[in-house]
């Protein structure tokens, strides 16, 4: 090629630590998980870092294992909207989004507190819609029950349809004009208590990687948070859900997939392998080895020795043994393929669990990383990221310090804020454009 | 009679009559306000809701308000008709997150066939049964903030736990209209149980009030017309086990303090004769405009009160319940606390 086209520009958003075993919270330098100051101190960081925006997951029931509450890993955190408004005091610029499942609430109250947040923050609110259909989380709720996968995304799309007829029932002058809204899951009318917030609509972002996840993602999301974090994975998911957008009559810049990625820097590439295993192990403790077998076989496996071989028997497909997180969805094949590498590399129960989960997506130097990170974008396997950092609150702080600026160099991440909206950092175009466009 | 009760005060950040045009200037609005008050010394501020008239979501606003002030106690109206009671234990729980311990929540009701049709759940019951579930919610509440006791993460890395999970419960809650199973997502808040307040000024609302509020709000024409409700919110409290030593009874005041006869000054006089006679343990003001009102009963009304050594003039502890004289509870599920009521675990 003899004219280069502008390099695409990198997204990025930063994760609060999760509550599961990716945050390491053994580590001496691991605080609070729940303190306002360490949300704040991680908001501030990204800001810092010129992120797009700052994200918070959701649980709604603490995960169970055994019919025993899970005792390894970090857990208790906030209600997402409510601290997302009080970062908006101590953040200027930072988008600020909230995962709020679809099947535990109902339209007019959370759309009325998702555009309360774009109104407090100044136009900076996103809405991760997730939805739910176990019968163990429901036991929180007033609603209970289950609802099959299919439903799960009836009730989605149609949330987020009657959530948008509320946010566009007041004029742009300020007027509120009556609303109905009648479907299968919800009819429902009067007046929106919210006049029209700074974006029109807060950023919808969508994670989940089925059929109808992408298909409801192309159909109205302006995320896609995905799990593919390899090069090859990222550009066939990429180039599936783009090429869903022309049905819907949208553009293949409207919708930004960004991948959650893990990253362990080092001074070298060599020095970053060997932090990147110690976190695995701190990661992948001899208890969280056991569990982590127990997940997939269904079965008590305590009486095994962590440093031992695996076990014989096979995974029990119709266990009930794990509650509140997400079955693995071939428990037999899991084991096989995990045995086959345990006698392979020789290795024992933790050795394998370390092996073969949650690797660290982008391990090496501050180069290396930034010239992955830019080669996921300029090949098309993704728009940007969603750093989900290992240690509270001060995981972000050598990303921001050390990769940001070479990012920056490189031409492919914005050296200062243009806008003020989180839909002016993503380059997306207002609700009501889209409208006349169309 | 004299009193030596502390005197509280608090004022309503958003009264319905008063209330601005909600939008891109709420923030700033209310944060100069909660200024105003806390630069007064005030014990808190709530700011009213409701999902039939124009309006941000209270709790977002308060929660918003909270990192840039330090000592004033924040009380955003929560509905409980047709909210979730899991979710608004832990947004209230939150909000006490956030802002250190700081967070209170009125309780109301959403009586109306009009807020019904905007959630299409169910429709509108009798206010007396709104009420007693109002009260379900916040026992249920307290059920779930106490759900992790105060010492239930404990980082063994000896033994790989992060949290004890004898000191984390399920609530098992089974009321008349939902049930929850718990425990809560939220860690056990900084006050332990944040501040449930109840506006009893509507009679439909006194047995909750009696019942589950650490503050009630009472409506009266005379004094002694208030200390009758006092002690009737404290026959109340004490016929439903409580000690009514932990129950604070606040005169809600709706006053404009230029039409006030006499004005900000004889405002004062009134809060101090009706404070030492014992009829109430403070007043909620309740301003016409807010901007004018406070900055008023601030700049003038405080002041004579705090000269005259009848309320604060800095602020003592850091928390709403400090402020407010009420103790921090134990977890009903702490061992201690099991052994004393007698309560199974």
């Amino acid at each position: 090629m003899s004219t280069r086209e502008p390099r695409k520009r990198i997204h990025l958003a930063a994760h609060f630590p999760g509550v599961n075993s990716t945050t390491v919270w053994a580590d001496p330098r691991s605080g609070s998980q729940i303190d306002f100051s360490s949300f704040e101190h991680l908001a501030r960081t990204a800001e810092r870092g010129l992120f797009d925006f700052f994200f918070l997951a959701e649980g709604l029931r603490l995960r169970e294992h055994a019919g025993r509450i899970h005792d390894l890993d970090v857990v208790g955190r906030p209600e997402s909207i409510t601290v997302l408004n009080a970062l908006a005091a101590v953040t200027d610029r930072l988008g600020l989004a909230a995962t709020v499942n679809a099947t535990f609430n109902e339209p007019y109250e959370l759309a009325r507190r998702l555009a309360s947040l774009d109104h407090l923050s100044a136009g900076r609110a996103a809405w991760n819609v997730v939805t739910s259909s176990d019968a163990f989380t429901g036991e929180n709720f007033r609603r209970g029950g289950y609802l099959d996968r299919a439903d799960r995304y009836t009730r989605a799309a149609e949330f987020l349809a009657t959530a948008r007829e509320l946010w566009d029932s007041w004029t742009p002058e300020g007027t509120p004009k009556p609303f109905a809204h009648s479907g299968p899951q919800f009819r429902i009318d009067g007046e929106f208590t919210v006049p029209r917030s700074p974006q029109g609509h807060p950023v919808v972002i969508q994670a989940g990687d089925s059929p109808e996840g992408r298909e409801f993602a192309a159909s109205g999301a302006d995320i896609v948070f995905t799990r593919h974090s390899t090069l090859e994975a990222g550009r066939e998911f990429y180039a599936d859900v783009k090429g869903r957008l022309a049905r819907h009559g949208r553009e293949p810049g409207d919708l930004k997939i960004m991948p959650g990625v893990t990253y362990v820097l080092g001074d070298t590439d060599a020095d970053a392998r060997e932090r990147a295993a110690e976190i695995r192990a701190q990661q992948v403790s001899p208890q969280n080895a056991i569990l982590a077998l127990e997940q997939i076989w269904g079965r008590d496996l305590s009486g095994h020795d962590p440093d031992g071989p695996l076990p014989d028997v096979d995974p029990d497909p119709d266990s009930t043994l794990v509650q509140g997180r997400v079955r693995v969805a071939d428990p037999v094949g899991t084991a096989r393929k995990w045995r086959a590498l345990s006698e392979a590399k020789g290795l024992s129960i933790r050795q394998t669990v370390i092996e073969a989960t949650g690797r660290q997506s982008f391990v090496g130097s501050p180069e290396t990383v930034a010239a992955a990170l830019e080669e996921f974008v300029a090949t098309d396997a993704a728009d940007g990221f969603i750093l989900v950092p290992h240690l509270t609150p001060g995981g972000l702080d050598d990303f921001v310090d050390r990769v940001v600026p070479l990012l920056q160099e490189r031409g492919v991440f914005r050296t200062e804020y243009t806008g003020t909206t989180l839909r002016s950092h993503l380059g997306l175009p207002s609700p009501y454009e889209r409208v006349e466009k169309a | 009679m004299t009193s030596t009760r502390p005197l509280h005060l608090a004022a309503e950040l958003a009264p319905g009559h008063g209330r601005a045009a909600p939008g891109p200037d709420t923030a700033a609005r209310t944060v100069a306000l909660a200024r105003l008050a806390e630069a007064a010394g005030l014990d808190f501020l709530t700011h009213d809701d409701s999902f039939a008239r124009p309006g941000l979501d209270a709790l977002a606003v308060l929660a918003r308000v909270a990192p840039e002030t330090r000592s004033v106690g924040l009380v955003p109206t929560v509905t409980t008709t047709h909210t979730e009671p899991f979710h608004v234990q832990a947004a209230v729980a939150t909000l006490d997150w956030v802002s250190r311990g700081r967070a209170g929540w009125r309780i109301d009701v959403s009586p109306t066939g009009a807020e019904a049709r905007l959630f299409g759940r169910r429709p509108a019951p009798p206010t007396a049964e709104l009420w007693q579930e109002a009260g379900e919610v916040a026992e249920v509440s307290r059920k779930l903030w106490d759900s992790w006791e105060d010492d239930a993460e404990i980082r063994d890395a000896a033994t790989g736990r992060f949290v004890d999970r004898r000191k984390l419960h399920h609530v098992n809650f089974q009321g008349a209209t939902f049930s929850v199973k718990g425990p809560s997502i939220v860690p056990r808040p900084p006050q332990g149980n944040p501040v449930t307040v109840v506006d009893a000024t509507r009679p439909a609302a006194r047995e909750t009030a009696a019942h589950h509020a650490d503050v009630a709000l009472i409506a009266a024409a005379t004094a002694e017309e208030a200390a009758a409700l006092r002690a009737e919110l404290h026959r109340g409290a004490r016929a439903h086990g409580r000690d009514p030593g932990q129950l604070r009874v606040l005169l809600s005041l709706t006053v404009d303090p230029d039409a006030y006869e006499g004005g900000p000054g004889a405002l004062a006089g009134l809060i101090a004769d009706w404070h030492a006679g014992g009829a109430v343990d403070g007043f909620h003001l309740v301003p016409v405009v807010p901007e004018r009102d406070l900055e008023r009963f601030a700049a003038v009304t405080v002041p004579l009160l705090a000269g005259r050594g009848l309320f604060r003039t800095s602020y003592e502890g850091t928390t709403l319940r400090d402020h407010l004289g009420l103790e921090r509870p134990e977890s009903q599920y702490a061992a201690g606390a099991r052994v004393r009521t007698g309560a199974g675990a």
